[in-house]
């Protein structure tokens, strides 16, 4: 937690990143943008799917439509911002020659939208008059 | 010499299939906002998720830009990539604001 709070403040400064190491192949970098581009499109798409339940869904109670819409939106927002957090994390590690960051987090998200998986198919089958 | 890999061009048509996924979010996004009739509240989210939306579409354009200005590209600035992800949780918590 105290490591990406210090990496907050790279998000912001090109410079502080640009002064460790040296540039890697350009090529490394550009893969490095689209891996980070990609896991947007995912929180995009989880923002997208919270509008979704809220729209599409308006016969389903109250509380698991809100719900549902929310974890959606949160999922998306930590994704957003754990791609920018893990672009500068592999960006740095690159420039200075190390290892390339491992993470839990896809392992995470899976989980999370078995979950969500699992309630849409619960709300189908029990509770979709309310 | 030109990258035989096509680093830049898929780097190119990466954010252009980001901006469509945006596009599509904040569609979503204005529908939900003038759900079941025009209101001041519904007006003004719909109009913030256009200006989210053209955030995006600038930052991208720019992006691409400079992808296209030289054929060894500089890295993605941080801030750049931070204000892409910015734009992404404002209009979730657009969203969220609508919900509530």
């Amino acid at each position: 937690m105290i490591e990406f709070v210090r990496n907050v403040r790279l998000w912001f400064a090109p410079e502080q990143v640009r002064r460790e190491g040296g540039t890697p192949d350009y090529r490394f970098s550009l893969a490095n943008e689209r891996t980070f581009l990609a896991w947007l499109r995912t929180a995009l798409a989880l923002v997208g799917g919270g509008f979704a339940v809220d729209q599409f869904l308006p016969d389903l109670r109250w509380g698991w439509r809100v719900g549902l819409a929310l974890a959606l939106l949160a999922a998306g927002v930590l994704c957003a911002l754990r791609a920018v957090n893990h672009w500068v994390r592999c960006e740095r590690a690159m420039r200075r020659g190390e290892d390339l960051p491992v993470s839990r987090f896809p392992a995470l998200l899976g989980l999370v939208v078995a979950l969500v998986a699992v309630a849409m198919v619960f709300v189908v089958l029990v509770g979709w008059e309310g | 010499m030109r990258d035989p890999g096509l680093q830049p061009e898929r780097t190119r048509l990466a954010w252009r299939r980001t901006t469509l996924a945006a596009t599509v979010a904040a569609v979503l996004a204005a529908k939900s906002a003038l759900q079941g009739g025009i209101s001041v509240t519904g007006a003004v989210v719909c109009a913030l998720c256009c200006v989210l939306w053209l955030g995006f579409l600038a930052l991208a354009h720019r992006r691409i830009q400079l992808l296209a200005a030289s054929p060894e590209p500089r890295a993605l600035a941080p801030r750049h990539a931070t204000a892409t992800v910015l734009v992404t949780v404002a209009l979730a918590v657009c969203g969220a604001g609508l919900l509530l």
